[in-house]
């Protein structure tokens, strides 16, 4: 006590700030990083949730090397990145950039964009299951036999599924992106469109020299935060799939969707934890890369 | 002030030595069990039937989602909290009895030559050296449910006894649009429900083959017999063209729809179907094969004492397993889950084997086998994939069944290292 009284005005102020940062700083170590740090604990364990644990050292890893579907789902995960992330970014974009200039109803359709990303993922990935069903309940697929087209297989195909159910997981996302294009497109100041119109400086131009360099910030954080969302996709495929989970075949199976397996279908929860921490060093890596190379000079 | 706390301790002291008497008197033993209503439900009634007839016992039911319960049954026993009496899949036996979360049932109340002549022989799956660890008081089985009306309206007398005939009423419901897409299916297929059992229990051993062999550590459907199974059910897709792998989503979907003719399914299946209006079904018992051999797949949830119940609360929870256990708590249980008895004495009275829904599924478990799974969902993939191979990359049937044949013995081979 006599510690604090000698301190000045100012020593206790910092004292007390940091009281107060204390408390949520204590409640992130003890709900993320604990767990985290036990996960990977687990990772060099073996575990039925049940038993003990009992030490194996980096067998899970060996394992998780050598399993075909592990690669399977590795690659399948970056393809959810690779296909969702520019596509979600360019489509959010070139939305934005027209509902911008838009004054007609501007409220209104930006809100029907916004809409989908409000929408319980759950709920949306049933509903785009029964469209792409084939007939005669699918929707996509009733339109195309009255069209007298041939019907698509698109859940039930190794190389349709994947886009199938990537794209509602990219037109849910789509409202909030738009919003922060938006919000960025705004920040741009109109000064700079300004002297872009009195050189004569053609749209296209004006685009690339102006709108793209400053809307930097704003994209650099839509890529890292959407990569994210796409390394993690699992809602949308579990639900789309959920009697054949990953299915057809893997094909559609990301990651988390085989950790979850793993660790609540075969109870082996070292050889989760390894998946996870696996998980965790690539949303590591690829998120440090982007800020790297997309970062102001 | 004094007077007050005074008070306090007069009373905190009374109600310590009530508790103390209360106790002395009644045992309070524990039951867990995951949510689903109808057994919730079924439950309740038999704790109250056991208390009045033990009034120095109480049970308290405990239940949890689905999801969550193995995870809080595992941190709950070994910290000496949670349950006495535990209900668990007949699968996970193995897990919890080498974790230590239950003990063995005493052999001098449920001896295993009385056990081994009472209930049903698959049962014995849960005896471990000279003890039963666990009991069921329900079983269920498999049985095919047929559409009344699709049947009349192709003019086709009653369900298909054999598996032949079963190929010839399909072809008479299914129907195709103009564009050959089909709109009616004659049966549902689709690894994903319940025709993986159907094609491991039954159709296997029913094309003479053995589909496991070392108490279910090693995989034999590779063989001839494994192949012509595999082929009867891929043939009804793409020669006799009477069903579709995932037609309407989901198996159960289609049949409730009207738009299947016939649906393998377990005995759980009853009471949604019961709720579908309009719906005119009934039940028949899996088609036999062409020399008459049956087979069918039965599973079920069994109760066991935990190690968590010592002294008085394992004599209480040992009291609590012979009454759920018993010929009458197997009735309530059929009469409220519609989930079969486990003994042939509760299951096969007249009224319950001349019962039209039940009486088919009953008769069927003296046929049925208990696959010892080591990880279902694990196993039911690697039969879904076995047919999306053929289906969608085409594999041969062979190399298909080869293929998951060795994937199954992996999966084994990992669990029982």
């Amino acid at each position: 006590m006599t510690l604090y009284k000698n301190l000045t005005i100012s020593q206790k102020q910092i004292v007390w700030a940091w009281c107060f940062l204390a408390v949520p700083a204590v409640f992130y170590v003890t709900i993320r990083f604990y767990p985290t740090a036990n996960a990977i604990l687990v990772s060099f364990q073996d575990w039925n949730l049940l038993g003990t644990r009992t030490w194996t050292g980096i067998d899970n890893y060996v394992k998780l090397f050598n399993d075909p579907v592990f690669w399977k789902v590795f690659k399948n995960t970056f393809l959810y990145l690779i296909i969702g992330t520019p596509v979600s970014l360019i489509i959010a974009f070139i939305v934005a950039y027209q509902i911008d200039k838009v004054r007609f109803m501007h409220g209104t359709i930006r809100a029907l964009y916004f809409i989908p990303f409000m929408t319980s993922a759950v709920a949306m990935a049933w509903v785009w299951r029964w469209f792409y069903q084939p007939v005669p309940v699918g929707v996509f697929n009733n339109f195309l036999a009255t069209l007298a087209i041939p019907q698509i297989e698109f859940l039930n195909s190794t190389t349709n599924a994947l886009p199938s159910i990537l794209a509602p997981a990219i037109w849910a996302g789509l409202g909030f992106q738009i919003i922060i294009f938006m919000a960025g497109l705004r920040s741009i100041p109109q000064t700079y469109y300004e002297a872009a119109r009195i050189d004569g400086v053609s749209p296209m131009a004006t685009l690339w020299e102006i709108t793209l360099p400053l809307l930097k910030p704003t994209i650099v954080f839509l890529v890292v935060f959407s990569s994210i969302g796409f390394l993690r996709i699992f809602d949308q495929v579990f639900n789309m799939t959920t009697n054949n989970p990953g299915g057809p075949l893997n094909s559609t199976k990301p990651l988390v969707l085989m950790i979850y397996d793993t660790a609540f279908n075969g109870f082996d929860m070292g050889y989760a934890a390894a998946q996870t921490v696996v998980l965790f060093l690539v949303l590591l890596v690829v998120s440090l890369l982007q800020l790297r190379i997309l970062r102001d000079r | 002030m004094k007077q007050i706390r005074n008070w306090i301790l007069g009373a905190a002291t009374a109600a310590i030595t009530a508790g103390g008497s209360f106790s002395a008197q009644a045992v309070e033993i524990e039951y867990w069990q995951y949510f689903f209503e109808a057994r919730v439900t079924a439950m309740d009634q038999l704790i109250e039937n056991f208390e009045a007839a033990n009034p120095d016992i109480t049970v308290k039911m405990t239940h949890f989602p689905y999801a969550d319960y193995r995870t809080k049954v595992a941190a709950a026993i070994p910290a000496g909290e949670g349950p006495d009496v535990v209900q668990l899949f007949y699968g996970w036996l193995n897990d919890y009895v080498q974790a230590d979360l239950i003990q063995p049932l005493p052999a001098d109340q449920f001896p295993v030559e009385k056990i081994e002549a009472e209930f049903f022989p698959m049962v014995q799956a849960m005896k471990r050296g000279d003890n039963y660890m666990a009991l069921p008081t329900a079983v269920r089985s498999l049985a095919l449910f047929y559409n009344k009306r699709l049947f009349k309206n192709a003019g086709i007398d009653g369900p298909p006894a054999t598996l032949d005939e079963l190929v010839e009423t399909a072809k008479k419901i299914a129907q195709k649009d103009g564009a050959g897409n089909i709109t009616t299916v004659g049966i549902t297929t689709g690894m994903t429900g319940q025709d993986h059992h159907w094609f491991r229990e039954g159709l296997i051993r029913q094309f003479g083959g053995d589909p496991y062999t070392d108490n279910y550590k090693s995989v034999n459907y590779n063989s001839d017999a494994g192949r012509a199974a595999l082929k009867y059910y891929t043939d009804l897709e793409d020669v006799h063209e009477v069903t579709k792998v995932g037609f309407m989503d989901e198996a159960q979907a289609a049949f409730k729809a009207g738009r299947a003719g016939m649906h393998i399914d377990g005995s759980f299946r009853i009471g949604a179907l019961n709720k579908v209006r309009g719906l005119q079904w009934g039940v028949a018992e899996l088609p036999a094969a062409a020399d008459g051999t049956k087979s069918n797949y039965s599973s079920y949830w069994v109760n066991a004492v935990t190690t968590k119940a010592q002294g008085e609360k394992y004599d209480a929870a040992v009291k609590f397993m012979a009454y759920v256990t018993s010929d009458e708590a197997m009735q309530i249980w059929l009469d409220t889950v519609g989930e079969l008895p486990a003994k042939p004495s509760a299951a096969l009275t007249e009224t319950n084997a001349a019962n039209e829904t039940f009486g088919p599924f009953i008769k069927g478990l003296e046929y049925a086998h208990t696959t010892i799974f080591a990880n279902e969902s694990g196993q039911r993939q690697i039969m879904v994939d076995m047919i999306s191979r053929t289906d969608l990359e085409d594999q041969s049937l062979a190399d298909s069944l080869a293929a998951a044949a060795e994937a199954e013995q992996k999966l084994l081979d990992e669990y029982y290292q």
